[in-house]
């Protein structure tokens, strides 16, 4: 019964951050219709970003507490970055274009990406610093569910909650809405669709970058092809949620430990 | 032409990259001696590259739009050099003489390595054309492509080491086997829509490496199988010259089939079937079209040709490992029928030489190829989206009773 | 009602989750007959024509067909919809849908794939068969542009055309599967005066070659002329049927058109 415990909770946990990529896939799918292969990259880069802020920090010897945040968001500004300029580059100038276009165009940009960081930096697997400590409160349940699990359900949680308030409730959100269900509509009501686009970009890449920040510590090694398996996996999850803007949330609690129990029969 | 606006707005562009690049080009640290190394020079480099590239661009838009301009004023729609080359006849018997004859005598012209980088180059063309009936023609994004061609490849060496068959009795077996595992994995996944086949393909293709990677028993695993036995030729031993040049002809003669096949298939009730099919599904079906019929046949059609081709991939390369197989080459198969122009043979062709010969001849760069590849896929959707080779549509000729009136259209 | 119809609908009824598109509909066409659908935006004729083809599977009620050379009749629901067309119903739709990367000519061949049958091997080998059948697919394609006005612009791009004669290639693409009944979705649409009076004496033309045509339109003029007998549909439900001078006073269909309120049987 332990043995299960173990097993849901680090479903749960690895399920909760390919949610958060999921989301990426799922909001962009929702607004232009797009699979955007890129996304994992993007994931990738958040990865690889805050490995580089951590690595150099530690280095010059800041406290963790610093480290940590300082990575989390240099991982969100560029992911974001990153995501907004494939957008701009490899999407934008396809709106109009066969199906077929945006989406091999999106493949590029994935290969692209991937060797880009191959060549900018490795192809080696890389330790990625230790960015979640062991709490001593967490000793008497570590053997069932260790620490960092614990910290990536609250901020796969926390973000999440956040994600609901500003698609929900704000503006923007309203017209994220609005545009995903007739581009065209929401382009005659005075939206500006581009922004909108844009801000669905830079809000998934911001998210991906987080996940890559959890799985990478939670993992402990990164390399520059990370992106393209995990993007698989998330968009099985975004699909196995369909393709709505919670689903991909609700349906990846009980897609988690599914894949975990895959893996282990598949290694052993 | 490009004024000051432009320059200003490239200078913000190449600032913009400059930013975005910075953490990825300019810091590398070193994680194990716990050192930082910061390579400046990369930023300028990255800073003059990207506002050269935003400056061209932006001429490129420039001119297509005055082009647009102008065609719609003439309302006469150009034709490309080489197509119009090609539509005359008084030049396409010539030039195509020419080019057998340069085809047969390269091997004796050049080395023998010269003519076994230009088999692998006639293998990406024959791959290419098998893609082109799936993706260019029928429109079905077919992203595990090569795992027909690892089927092809595996089936010669399994059924070889296993059964001792030789390379004549496979390759027709291989590329049937391959295309079986079309028809498998098209009837359930053919009813999906183009995104979603892209992904399920995609995801097929890992699980035929995942499978030819992890099972021992059946595949012998990464570690591959060795000594599969080059094609024979009436029992005549040959050096190992004598093989490569074989097999280079082996390929010519192989592509010359290929070509022949697919010019008769695109042209038949069957290639009309698969054009109308990328346009429009559902006006298909209204049409008396069967759907699932039409994309399997495409899709298995497809997969024969790779299979052929993974057979002589075992045979020409004696050694296969699931490490040939992953999804960078489905993807530089697919680049190779994008950069071509989708649809059109004489593109493929032209799309396989430029993406196989150039890294082998600019060995320098050759870390570069992948990044090249995925610039390419960008580039030529933004700019190019129909291929450097355009399918030019076919004019019938009527026959009928009133032939006097119609053929005039034609002439 | 005719007591030889080609087409008897019955009890049609197509539910999209909680909303019933159409209600326990009948309607029967004869041969060579031309038949009006029309009624309101929304009163579910396009739904109708959708189940009639086999993209909508019918949640109740029976579509029979009768084909009038052989007198056999047989039970369109479930069919898929290349089948339906080889049974002789061939449509056009409301929003063009031709190939427009294709050429005018060619657009009408694809019409003849279901009356042809060459594959693989005839394609490749271009057996005697396949060639004789490929001339006999072009010569009545072109015989069908010059019949539907297009002839000039066979070789064309589909997407070139104008819009009334993209309308007229539809139809020619339809005729091209030979069927005993056309099922024309708005054909009149976006027409200026000129070209509706020109398609009329195509549809007129084609009813006289044997078709039966059932049509939705909201060009009442076009309608009134044309139609021997008019089915009217508000709401997913039948709501009269008759000759033209029947329904123009019919109450019901006023109603339904006007939003008078005439009486409380419709509710």
């Amino acid at each position: 019964m332990d043995y299960f415990i173990e097993l849901f909770c680090s479903g749960l946990t690895r399920g909760s951050i390919y949610a958060l990529i999921a989301l990426g896939y799922t909001m962009v799918y929702g607004i232009i219709g797009l699979i955007n292969f890129a996304h994992g990259e993007i994931y990738m880069i958040g990865a690889f970003t805050s490995f580089i802020v951590a690595t150099v920090l530690s280095i010059y010897g800041f406290p963790l507490a610093a480290i940590v945040v300082v990575a989390g968001v240099a991982a969100a500004i560029w992911s974001s970055a990153y995501g907004y300029t494939v957008e701009k580059i490899a999407y934008k100038p396809l709106r109009h274009a066969p199906r077929l276009a945006p989406l091999i165009s999106a493949i590029g940009m994935s290969i692209l990406l991937q060797n880009y960081v191959l060549l900018a930096q490795t192809s080696d697997f890389l330790p990625f610093p230790e960015l979640i400590p062991e709490f001593a409160f967490m000793e008497p349940i570590a053997h069932i569910i260790g620490s960092s699990d614990i910290v990536i359900l609250l901020t796969t949680t926390v973000v999440m909650l956040a994600l609901t308030f500003l698609i929900k409730f704000t503006r923007i959100g309203k017209a994220m809405r609005a545009t995903a269900q007739d581009r065209t509509m929401a382009l005659l009501v005075g939206i500006n669709v581009d922004r909108v686009i844009s801000a669905t970009f830079i809000i998934g890449s911001a998210l991906a970058a987080i996940g890559g920040l959890l799985i990478a510590s939670h993992i402990g090694q990164i390399n520059f092809a990370i992106g393209f398996i995990a993007g698989i996996k998330a968009f099985t999850a975004a699909v196995l949620g369909g393709i709505v803007y919670s689903g991909s949330c609700s349906g990846e609690p009980d897609s988690g430990p599914d894949r975990k129990f895959c893996h282990r029969l598949y290694f052993q | 032409m490009i004024t000051v606006k432009e320059v200003k707005r490239s200078l913000l562009v190449s600032l913009w990259f400059v930013f975005l690049t910075f953490p990825l080009m300019v810091i590398k640290v070193n994680p194990y001696e716990r050192t930082v190394s910061w390579r400046w020079s990369n930023m300028v480099y990255v800073a003059i590259g990207t506002f050269v590239i935003s400056l061209l661009a932006k001429a490129w838009f420039v001119r297509k739009e005055r082009r647009m301009a102008r065609q719609q004023d003439s309302c006469h729609a150009r034709i490309p050099i080489i197509q119009r080359i090609l539509q005359r006849p008084g030049y396409r018997y010539p030039l195509a003489a020419f080019l057998l004859g340069a085809v047969l005598a390269f091997p004796h012209l050049f080395s023998t390595y010269q003519a076994n980088i230009m088999t692998t180059a006639l293998m990406y063309i024959v791959l290419g054309l098998g893609l082109n009936i799936v993706v260019g023609v029928a429109g079905l994004l077919d992203l595990g492509y090569v795992a027909f061609y690892a089927v092809g490849a595996y089936s010669y060496a399994l059924l070889n080491l296993h059964f001792g068959l030789g390379f004549w009795t496979v390759l027709p077996v291989g590329g049937l086997l391959a295309a079986l595992f079309g028809v498998l994995l098209g009837f359930p996944v053919l009813r999906l829509r183009g995104d979603y086949l892209a992904i399920v393909t995609l995801g097929f293709g890992e699980i035929i490496r995942l499978i030819l990677e992890n099972w021992n028993a059946f595949s012998k695993g990464p570690s591959g199988i060795s000594n599969i036995p080059r094609p024979g030729f009436f029992g005549l031993e040959m050096s190992l010259d004598q093989a490569m040049i074989y097999m280079y002809y082996l390929m010519i003669g192989l592509l010359l089939v290929t070509i022949f096949v697919v010019n008769r298939l695109q042209d038949s009730r069957l290639g009309r079937a698969w054009l109308a099919l990328r346009e429009d599904e559902i006006a298909c079906q209204a049409m008396g079209i069967d759907k699932t019929r039409t994309k399997l046949i495409a899709f298995s059609l497809g997969a024969f040709w790779a299979g052929l081709i993974g057979v002589i991939f075992a045979a020409k390369t004696t050694f296969v490992n699931p490490a040939s197989f992953t999804f960078m080459e489905s993807a530089i198969i697919l680049s190779i029928v994008v950069l071509g122009g989708m649809g059109s043979i004489v593109g493929v062709i032209l799309g396989a030489l430029i993406l196989v010969l150039l890294p082998e001849y600019l060995r320098a760069l050759s870390e570069y190829r992948m990044l090249a590849f995925g610039a390419i896929l960008v580039a030529m959707m933004i700019f190019k989206p129909e291929g450097l080779i355009a399918n030019v549509r076919r004019i019938y000729c009527y026959q009928g009773r009133k032939s006097n009136t119609a053929l005039k259209n034609d002439e | 009602m005719m007591n030889k119809s080609i087409l008897v609908v019955s009890g049609l009824t197509m539910d999209f989750g909680g909303i019933r598109a159409l209600d326990r509909l009948d309607l029967d066409v004869g041969p060579k007959e031309i038949v009006a659908l029309i009624g309101p935006n929304g009163a579910g004729k396009t739904t109708f024509f959708n189940c009639l083809t086999g993209i909508y599977l019918p949640s109740d009620g029976d579509i029979r067909l009768v084909s009038p050379q052989t007198g056999r009749g047989s039970r369109l629901n479930g069919l898929k919809p290349n089948k339906i067309t080889k049974k002789g119903v061939a449509r056009t739709f409301q929003n063009i849908r031709l190939f427009s990367q294709m050429t005018v000519l060619e657009n009408v061949m694809i019409g003849r794939h279901c009356r042809t049958s060459s594959l693989i091997m005839g394609a490749i080998l271009r057996t005697r068969k396949t060639r004789k059948e490929e001339q006999e697919t072009i010569d009545k394609s072109y015989d069908i542009l010059e019949k539907v006005g297009l002839s000039e612009q066979a070789n064309e791009f589909a997407s070139s055309l104008s819009y009334g004669a993209q309308r007229r290639l539809e139809i020619g693409r339809a005729l091209a599967t030979e069927p005993f009944l056309l099922l024309l979705d708005e054909p009149a649409a976006g027409m200026n005066p000129q070209e509706t009076a020109d398609l009329v004496t195509l549809i007129l033309q084609i009813r006289d070659e044997g078709h039966a045509i059932l049509l939705i339109e909201h060009d009442m003029k076009l309608v009134m002329t044309l139609s021997d007998r008019i089915f009217v549909m508000d709401y997913g439900k039948k709501i009269a049927q008759g000759t033209p001078a029947e329904i123009r006073v019919n109450r019901a269909v006023i109603k339904a058109y006007l939003g008078e309120d005439v009486g409380p049987d419709n509710a």
